[in-house]
């Protein structure tokens, strides 16, 4: 085929070559297919004009439709809907070409991950040290810049390429029963599809141009979908916010990018990697690279100051937030650094810049979630937290421990929001039994959920201490690898030996070090208030609602049982010498060794000739993690009363600190007021009026206009009828003309 | 490449040169046209000296005949025919700014000629010194005209006949009157 | 003299340009415009000393061009007269507008 001969020379000699990893290319086509076939019935199916008569009265919280967009001829106004309680659907009739969608859907989803699977499969056989490049085609040959259109099959990108694939399959199943009685039920799978297709680009690219692709590619699909409903305006808006508070990210990638070929003259991995030495190990250049780039991650993986999007993003449907909130975009941060690897190993500064910022995000967020009542804030703040956690391991350079608690986290994760799902699809059903106008989604309304819905209560349970960091399960083993990662680095290496901003490293690492374990204990606080107050206690429902709850199909709970497993055998994948040496549970460190090849230089290159930590101290740091853990838990069981809680209706503002804390430390009203309102006046007095108005449409369009009317009387005014003015017009000619040939 | 002028000569060469200098300014100067007339009389006739003076005896003759006798006498008997004679009818010149523009727009023109006149024709136009002196040897002074005339510009020749029918035959159309279409 | 010829040429043929640009009274541009022709003639005289009698033969020509010319001119400033009982410039516009 064209395409697979098309190589670069150096993959000849690759021991990929020839075999199912030439086929890497149709990993990220299969879901590009998807979206085409999946778009296309979605416009087969269309209804084209005024808001789509089919479309739920209620969003996925059951909110009534406060604000409803209607377009009255042609311009949208926003016009201020009563809940209307006929307007309900009972028996709605599915999309035409549903069936056909949830073969193709999930289906193009499967069959990547098989493929995914077979070349995993010959990567372990082969055991490559390099990477499997497979050129396409020059993209940008512009004199000394070269981009190709490239694809890089490392084990990095395999790892996330597992990922991506296995959970985004499993979450598009569970979309299957979630999305059922949708009328956009087509463009909901095209959307992900889509989504799934970028998300491969940007872990396949062998250059940052093309992951840069992948990176836009992944922010328009998040906008799209978590603007799902659109006729929301609440969500309409949420999507915008999304999309802009990236954009500010992007522009970040996008300058280190710059300054790279402007410094090196290359952007593919390979060609950085070679060539990173040459801009100065921890020299300002490299630093502002780092930089700059750690702002694009902070964008995409919602880290301080760019986290505002994410909770927010909720409004998107919930198999939306499981898989591109929880498992796949907002780690794609995580990827771009543990990528980026031999750059920012090379700096000291900006290492300890990503790790102190990702610690205080954990932290921040994770006492917004103690005071959240909408079970998915809270667990997108719990995202947010965690992912602070992972950008503490790739900061103080423990890639393979950031990498290791992505994996982690996608599946314990994921399994919170889809079995968050569940209950909401069990509390919509309920509310939508009695037209009832409360909240599916708050708390408040919740409790004793798990008489109803029983599986989905062992399940969450299993994610919740995975989250915590109890062992056996996968979070334990990963959220001790970065803290005890932290611990070492403190002792001994490139980032305790500098200084950031006037503070010693290693004094920072210890200071890193405490918050995690803060955030640690808070984690396991508010997870197990969330599933106190949802699954324990006494029902809030309400009588009438409560018969219509019941445990959701086995489409949706069966990808949480997978998951559950996963959740529970993760931790296999990267055990510690220190566990295998007391207790010999499997092999160790399997994580580690695969991704050695990609990020073990950069490693090294900050670990280097440090002394190692001693086993004992090593144990009496589990062991401080597992007791902070279960003190957090318990602190929660004993001292919240599900009992004691009012019902949505019935709760009262919070007060005080707690109520700044309710209130998400009013960070949003904060940018609002400082930033995005003088935008507005700086726009509308100055961009508007004066140079929109006055200088383009005025002095521009306008003026040219008038000039040329002036040009034009002035020619008027030579054409008198006067002769004798002919006669002088004609030797001013002849002036004119023997001037230009005398005059030359 | 010029010969020796004796002083006569070039006495009287820069008389009849002034004369038909300060004639010119005059005759642009004055107001009434039949005073302007008689001035380019006077400066076609010190014209005429410079001709016969520069060897062209018979243009001179022409210019005495043609110009000043015929033409300037077409001018006047118009001007007398349509009484444009007496000062009080007379229109003006334009005014001192339209003067001083002029004045200008003069200068500059003559100083680009000037400069045009700076440039060297070709050396292949130049004849001998005395193909003039032969000519006139060999045929007489109308016979130095006639022969290029009738030899090597005979189409030129006969276009401007053609061209003073057509302009005569014009002349008379247009001088006829206004019901001269109508007979 | 061939110099001093073209210096008084070009002196009357900048009065005959002057003279133009300045009257009003269409009869006396005209005879601003034959003595612009008469300095022309003078130049091709002064050249026909050198350069044969090429530039007589042109001088017969401008001669008879200008003759038919002023019929001409002349005939149509009769006309003109005969319509609008003037010969100044400035109401000789009919075709201002």
């Amino acid at each position: 085929m064209l395409l697979q001969s098309a190589v670069s020379a150096a993959s000849q000699l690759h021991p990929l070559s020839g075999t199912i990893a030439e086929w890497v290319w149709l990993l990220p086509i299969l879901p590009l297919a998807g979206f085409v076939i999946n778009g296309l019935l979605s416009l087969a199916g269309a209804h084209f004009g005024p808001s789509d008569p089919n479309t739920p009265a209620h969003d996925d919280a059951g909110h009534p439709h406060a604000d409803r967009v209607v377009f009255v001829q042609g311009d949208p106004q926003i016009t201020h809907v009563e809940a209307d309680a006929e307007d309900d659907h009972h028996g709605v009739k599915r999309h035409r070409w549903a069936g056909a969608v949830s073969v193709v859907g999930p289906g193009v989803l499967i069959l990547s991950f098989l493929l995914a699977l077979g070349i995993w499969q010959a990567m372990v056989a082969a055991n490559p040290t390099t990477p499997f490049l497979q050129t396409y085609f020059s993209w940008m040959p512009v004199g000394d810049l070269q981009i190709n259109a490239a694809f890089q099959l490392d084990q990095l990108s395999m790892v996330m390429i597992l990922v991506i694939t296995g959970v985004g399959a499993l979450i598009h199943v569970f979309s299957i029963g979630y999305m059922r009685d949708d009328p956009g039920y087509p463009r909901f799978f095209s959307y992900l599809n889509l989504f799934v297709f970028f998300m491969l680009v940007l872990v396949l690219g062998a250059n940052y141009p093309v992951l840069f692709v992948g990176w836009e590619g992944v922010g328009l699909c998040s906008y799209l979908l978590i603007g799902f409903w659109f006729n929301d305006k609440a969500n309409a808006d949420a999507g915008k916010k999304a999309f802009i508070v990236n954009r500010v990210g992007d522009f970040g990638l996008l300058v280190a990018m710059f300054m790279l070929f402007a410094n090196i003259g290359v952007l593919d991995f390979v060609g950085v990697s070679a060539k990173a030495v040459d801009l100065g190990a921890g020299s300002a250049l490299v630093t502002t690279i780092c930089l700059f780039m750690f702002l694009g991650c902070t964008g995409k993986s919602a880290q301080i100051p760019l986290y505002i999007w994410l909770p927010d993003a909720m409004a998107g449907p919930t198999p939306v937030s499981a898989l591109i909130h929880a498992a796949t975009m907002v780690t794609a941060g995580v990827y771009l650094i543990a990528r980026s690897s031999f750059l920012f190993s090379l700096s000291p500064v900006a290492s300890l810049t990503v790790a102190v910022v990702g610690a205080v995000t954990a932290i921040f967020a994770a006492t917004i979630g103690l005071k959240q009542w909408d079970i998915k804030k809270v667990l997108a703040y719990s995202t947010i937290s965690q992912l602070g956690y992972m950008f503490i391991g790739v900061g103080v350079g423990a890639y393979v421990s950031g990498m290791f608690h992505l994996v982690t986290h996608a599946f314990f994760k994921a399994l919170l929001f889809l079995g968050s799902g569940s209950v909401i699809h069990a509390m919509h059903a309920a509310y939508h039994r009695t037209h009832s106008a409360e909240d599916a989604q708050d708390m408040r309304n919740m409790g004793g959920l798990k008489r109803y819905l029983p599986v989905t209560c062992v399940l969450m349970w299993i994610a919740t201490l995975a989250i915590s960091g109890i062992p056996p399960f996968s979070g334990f083993f990963s959220k001790d690898e970065i803290l005890g990662s932290v611990f070492a680095r403190a002792q001994g290496s490139t980032l305790a030996s500098a200084s950031w901003l006037g503070v010693p490293g290693s004094t920072l690492l210890y200071i890193v070090y405490g918050i995690g374990l803060a955030a640690a204990f808070l984690t396991a606080v508010y997870m197990t208030r969330m599933m106190l107050y949802t699954f324990h206690g006494p029902t809030r429902t309400g009588t009438e609602e409560e018969q219509a709850l019941h445990e959701a199909p086995w489409i949706m709970t069966g990808p949480l049982v997978i998951l559950a497993i996963l959740t529970i055998a993760g931790g296999w994948l990267n055990l510690p010498e220190v566990i295998t040496d007391l207790v010999p549970l499997g092999p160790r460190e399997v994580l580690a060794h695969w991704l050695d090849p990609v990020v073990g230089g950069s490693t090294a290159r900050i670990i280097a000739g440090a002394p190692a930590v001693p086993t004992s101290t090593e144990e009496a740091l589990i062991a401080t993690a597992v007791i902070i853990a279960v003190v957090g838990i318990l602190f929660a069981i004993l001292r919240l009363k599900p009992a004691n809680l009012p019902r949505a209706r019935d709760a009262v503002p919070e007060h005080g600190f707690e109520g700044v804390v309710a209130h998400k430390y009013y960070v949003d009203e904060g940018i609002d007021r400082v930033i995005v309102e003088p935008t507005y006046r700086v726009s509308r007095t100055f961009f508007w009026r004066i140079v929109d108005n006055g200088l383009i449409d005025g002095l521009l369009v306008n003026g040219s206009a008038a000039l040329a009317r002036a040009f034009g009387w002035m020619g008027s005014r030579l054409q008198t009828g006067n002769v004798g003015i002919y006669a002088w017009v004609l030797v001013v000619g002849v002036l004119a003309m023997l001037g230009a040939l005398t005059l030359r | 490449m010029e010969p020796h002028y004796p002083l006569f000569y070039v006495f009287h060469f820069y008389l009849f040169g002034v004369i038909a200098l300060a004639s010119a300014i005059t005759f642009v100067t004055r107001k009434s046209p039949v005073a302007a007339a008689l001035w380019l009389v006077n400066t076609m006739f010190s014209l005429a000296a410079l001709f016969v003076m520069l060897d062209a005896q018979f243009v001179g003759v022409m210019q005495v005949l043609v110009y000043a006798g015929a033409i300037m006498v077409v001018f006047l008997f118009v001007v007398m025919l349509l009484n444009l004679g007496h000062p009080s009818e007379l229109a003006d010149a334009r005014g001192g700014g339209w003067k001083l523009a002029a004045t200008l727009i003069g200068f500059g023109l003559l100083s680009e000629i000037i400069v045009i006149t700076k440039t060297k024709l070709p050396s292949q136009l130049v004849v001998a010194r005395d193909f003039n002196e032969q000519q006139l040897q060999k045929l007489n002074a109308v016979g130095m005209i006639a022969e290029p005339l009738f030899r090597n510009y005979l189409l030129a020749f006969e276009l401007t006949s053609v061209l003073l029918l057509v302009a005569i035959t014009g002349a008379v159309v247009l001088g006829r009157g206004r019901a001269a279409g109508a007979r | 003299m061939l110099a001093e010829s073209l210096a008084l040429t070009a002196a009357l043929f900048i009065i005959g340009v002057i003279g133009v640009l300045i009257h009003r009274n269409a009869i006396i541009i005209f005879m601003c415009v034959e003595l612009m022709l008469t300095a022309v003639n003078l130049t091709f005289v002064a050249f026909s000393r050198f350069y044969g009698p090429a530039g007589q033969v042109f001088v017969v020509f401008v001669m008879t061009v200008s003759a038919a010319e002023a019929a001409v001119g002349l005939a149509i400033i009769i006309s003109i007269f005969r319509h609008r009982q003037t010969v100044d410039l400035k109401n000789i516009n009919l075709l201002k507008g």
